[in-house]
């Protein structure tokens, strides 16, 4: 049973053109590493917010979010506070900011624990020690007497990760939790979720714009448009053979990992609002590929292709030569 | 907290403490300096209005020196100041320490009853003017921070006694009251009367701090661990909101001492603020400087007190050094 | 000036250019009732409120007494209308010296900066511990009853607010290219200062300044119903409400009430006047 499922999920703000969410499928199970990549205001931090029953004030809401079994849409405030207390947990992009910086860390830590969970103070601070050991804080003591402002950014993603591993949850949630970090931190957050995730079997579910990150961490992708899913494989295939045109401009506008560094081909235009919409393909206007008549006419479903899933109208022609072509 | 960190509060604490004694020195000039811009001579102004013989002014100039220079003249007065000796009344034939010392109590209890209502009330209604925003209620909030900031105490004082006083009859209308019940009975309706402006003005800064750290990401992060919304806004948002309402509490103390000249005026109670307008009235010049010297010695001192509890309620404020 | 000459061609219109909310058009509209009546009072109030009809004291509401007398038998109507003058010229006087006195110092500072900066911020600094109420009540100490010394009291007591404004709106200005590029082109910095960069910040400093002819209103009002500012007869609305206290002990508050609500009405819209000339600027820059 995966631990967390969502079914045709739907979110849409009153006022809107288009929704934020389009029907999202999508499915995480019990140890496996999962990545949604998008750029900025795709819908993907929704969508993992939607996993903890965090969902945009006013929004109307469809479809199902499952995360353990439980389900979150229309649940009551139990079920949910069960969800975030013991099944789920999320890791913010900025732990300055997601951090309450008047308090000190040790109380961010065991808040959860003694508010919520009925521990004692003692109880929570020799848990809460023990989980700093184990995302590689030095002198984890001391840590807990300091305010935020006198931590690094790197030190403080630990802690939020520590946070987020109070409860014990079985799925954990990473809103782009490196964006905020510099570069040498970066691999080091990366490779402590990676092991936390490992040894303690979590489903995982990373969010991140970056689709090198996303295929180096996680076993398979989601990749999101405009609020809907466009493509989803395996890591592997994804980058070797990216199907969705959308998916094959992304490889191409990042620089590659390894590797002499090649032209970087940006994908031209920028993303629609969620004041625009359009009748077909929400890619018809950035998409080097797009038939006027037909691709601007119905937007294309999720089909199968091979392992994976595609929406694309025209990935039978382009197949693999035209994306790889672009790369 | 590190000994270099220990340092740098106790540093930033001189420093504040060395600007309010600087701020207290000039406002102590300005104050003293100002009976020299009264027309005339300043012996006879001292007791004008009432009748002195050649003797008596005689004696005011030896008390103030008035051959001596200027300076001088300040610092005997400074140091008069400072030990207390604030001047002679002579309307009331005391030292001016001693009518003050008599009308302070009543005062207090005043202002003392008036910025709890302030802190219970004013708050409150800005806790739920955010919470509730957009609903029925928080526009309720915002209509009466309109309107309550607009209503002078006056206004304030004759509605309250007009309604409840003389037509209801709930509550005596003049005087302050014998033992201490009476004189919570006397002191209700002038504290509210004190209370309206400035309850909307802190209601109406609470509502705007709420709401920017109820958008805080830290907050969203709380409620997704699981934490109840109530703990997350006591915890997390108005605890982090409270730095600018005390500051602008400290700000508002100046005021409400000033207004208590209008409220215990109107309400004929006997106090520091209706012993100015009596003072200012019959022409006693040395209480009314005494009266202004007191008010604004007082805000300095209570906003150098802020200053100094601010990196409590703010740690970052502590890391910045205490810099402005 | 654009309202003023404006409201001779179409009334209507120009109120509907201010924009707003209901409240916002209500509010100019009240402000705009009441100085007519201050500037037509004579031949606006029916009779002479200084003259006082004995035995025709307390008088109901009626059509000869709109909204009644008071205990010495003054027409309230008349003296509420007659009272506009000096319940609105006061306020006025402290808003204009303080607007021109706080841009004059506030640009100067802001334009020479270093240590005359310095040290006249803190100078600004200390004069925000006295309250505009106190100093006015300082000078009627020293100077006597009536408004001119209080005016100018408060005038000082609000210059440091707009001084602190156009100090801190002059210096992101001056860094701005084209102020480099008049200094280049041989203009003086007099003339920089205010023929070029003033008028741009002038708008929100007198966004500012509406505000404060709200609170300076309430302070003169205060001073008067302490009965060291204007001093009857001179009708006054702080006056009125300080004579007809004693009138709400024998349970007739209508002549104490009539102003009262003047008094609030006025601050009222003039607040949000001011805010709506706040917003209004702050969304045009953002």
């Amino acid at each position: 049973m995966p631990i967390l499922e969502y079914e045709a999920l739907e979110v849409a703000l009153p006022g809107m053109a288009r929704p934020i969410l389009d029907g999202v499928s999508l499915s995480v199970a019990e140890g496996e590493a999962v990545a949604l990549v998008g750029e900025s205001g795709s819908g993907k931090s929704v969508t993992a917010r939607a996993a903890l029953g965090l969902l945009p004030a006013g929004a109307r809401v469809g479809g199902q979010v499952r995360v353990g079994g439980a389900e979150l849409i229309g649940a009551d405030a139990d079920t949910v506070r069960a969800v975030r207390t013991g099944k789920a947990s999320m890791i913010f992009q900025d732990p300055r900011a997601g951090i309450n910086p008047v308090r000190r860390v040790g109380d961010f830590l065991t808040e959860q624990l003694r508010l919520v969970g009925g521990r004692s103070k003692a109880e929570a601070e020799a848990r809460v020690l023990e989980l700093l050991g184990a995302v590689g804080l030095p002198d984890p003591p001391r840590h807990l007497r300091q305010y935020p402002h006198q931590m690094s950014g790197g030190m403080l993603q630990r802690v939020m990760i520590a946070g987020a591993l109070t409860a014990d949850p079985r799925l954990l949630l990473c809103d782009e939790p490196t964006t905020a970090l510099d570069v040498t931190t970066q691999a080091e957050i990366m490779a402590i979720l990676r092991r936390l995730q490992r040894e303690k079997g979590l489903g995982l579910l990373l969010i991140t714009h970056d689709l090198d990150l996303a295929a180096a961490t996680c076993d398979r992708i989601y990749v999101m448009y405009a609020g809907r899913i466009v493509e989803t494989g395996t890591a592997a295939e994804l980058l070797a053979a990216p199907r969705h045109p959308y998916t094959a401009g992304l490889l191409g506008s990042s620089p590659p990992l390894h590797g002499e560094l090649t032209r970087l081909v940006p994908i031209p235009g920028s993303p629609m609002s969620l004041a625009q919409s359009a009748p077909g393909c929400a890619f018809f206007d950035r998409c080097h590929f797009a038939q006027p008549g037909r691709c601007d006419q119905a937007a294309p479903p999720l089909a199968p292709l091979g392992a994976g899933m595609v929406a694309c109208h025209r990935v039978d022609e382009l197949a693999n030569s035209a994306a790889q072509e672009i790369r | 907290m590190t000994p270099t960190t220990l340092l740098r509060v106790a540093g930033s604490a001189a420093r504040r403490l060395l600007g309010m004694a600087v701020t207290l020195l000039v406002t102590s000039f300005l104050v003293f300096s100002s009976l020299y811009l009264a027309p005339g001579d300043p012996a006879s102004f001292l007791v004008k209005g009432r009748s002195a013989s050649p003797q008596e002014l005689l004696a005011i100039r030896q008390q103030y020196g008035f051959d001596d220079p200027f300076p001088v003249r300040y610092w005997h007065w400074l140091e008069g100041v400072l030990h207390g000796d604030l001047g002679r009344s002579y309307l009331f034939h005391q030292s001016v320490g001693e009518v003050l010392a008599a009308r302070l109590p009543a005062t207090l209890l005043l202002v003392g009853v008036a910025a709890l209502l302030i802190a219970v009330l004013g708050v409150g209604a800005g806790i739920v003017g955010a919470l509730r925003r957009g609903t029925r209620t928080g526009s309720a909030v915002l209509l009466l921070v309109t309107v309550g900031a607009a209503v002078p105490s006056f206004v304030a004082a004759i509605v309250l006694r007009s309604v409840f006083g003389v037509q209801l009859g709930w509550f005596p209308t003049i005087g302050n009251g014998t033992d201490l019940l009476d004189r919570l009975h006397h002191v209700a309706l002038p504290a509210i009367a004190l209370s309206v402006t400035f309850m909307a003005l802190v209601t109406r800064v609470t509502r705007s701090s709420m709401l920017d750290e109820l958008r805080r990401e830290h907050v969203e992060v709380a409620l997704s661990r699981g934490l109840p919304r109530r703990t997350v806004i006591r915890r997390h948002v108005l605890r982090n909101a409270l730095g600018p309402i005390v500051t602008v509490g400290g700000l508002l103390v100046s005021g409400m001492l000033v207004s208590t000249a209008i409220v215990e005026t109107a309400f004929g109670m006997s106090g520091i603020g209706s012993l100015l307008v009596q003072c200012v009235d019959q022409l006693d010049f040395q209480v009314v400087q005494a009266i202004v010297l007191l008010v604004v010695a007082v805000f300095v001192v209570v906003n150098t007190v802020v200053d100094l509890v601010h990196p409590l309620i703010d740690p970052r404020v502590r890391a910045a050094g205490g810099a402005r | 000036m654009s309202i003023s000459t404006s409201l001779l061609g179409n009334p209507l219109g120009a109120l509907r250019r201010i924009g707003g909310g209901p409240l916002t058009r209500v509010s100019t509209l009240v402000l705009v009732l009441f100085v007519l009546a201050a500037l037509f009072a004579p031949w606006l109030s029916p009779q002479d409120p200084t003259f006082g009809e004995l035995g025709n004291n307390f008088v109901a509401p009626s059509p000869e007494h709109w909204l009644g007398t008071d205990g010495g038998g003054h027409d309230t109507f008349s003296a509420l209308i007659e009272g506009t003058r000096t319940s609105l010229v006061g306020p006025l006087a402290v808003v204009v010296f303080a607007t021109i006195g706080g841009i004059a110092v506030g640009l100067f500072t802001a334009w020479r900066g270093g240590w005359v900066d310095t040290v006249v911020g803190r100078v600004l600094d200390i004069l925000f511990a006295f309250p505009a109420l106190l100093l006015a009540i300082l000078a009627v100490a020293l100077f006597g009853k009536g408004l001119t010394a209080p005016v100018l009291a408060m005038a000082v007591a609000y210059l440091p607010y707009t001084a602190r404004l156009v100090r801190s709106l002059t210096a992101q200005e001056k860094v701005r290219p084209y102020i480099a590029a008049y200094q280049v082109q041989g203009h003086s910095a007099v003339f920089v200062a205010l023929r070029r960069l003033l008028p741009g910040i002038m708008p929100t400093v007198l966004a500012q300044s509406t505000v404060n002819f709200g609170y300076a209103l309430l302070d003169l009002a205060a001073l008067s119903f302490l009965g060291l500012g204007v001093q009857p007869p001179t009708p006054d609305w702080g006056a009125m409400i300080n004579q007809g206290q004693a009138a709400v002990l024998q349970g007739e508050p209508l002549s104490a009430i009539v102003p009262a609500v003047a008094v609030v009405l006025v601050v009222v819209a003039f607040n949000v006047v001011g805010e709506h000339l706040g917003d209004r600027l702050a969304g045009r820059e953002s």
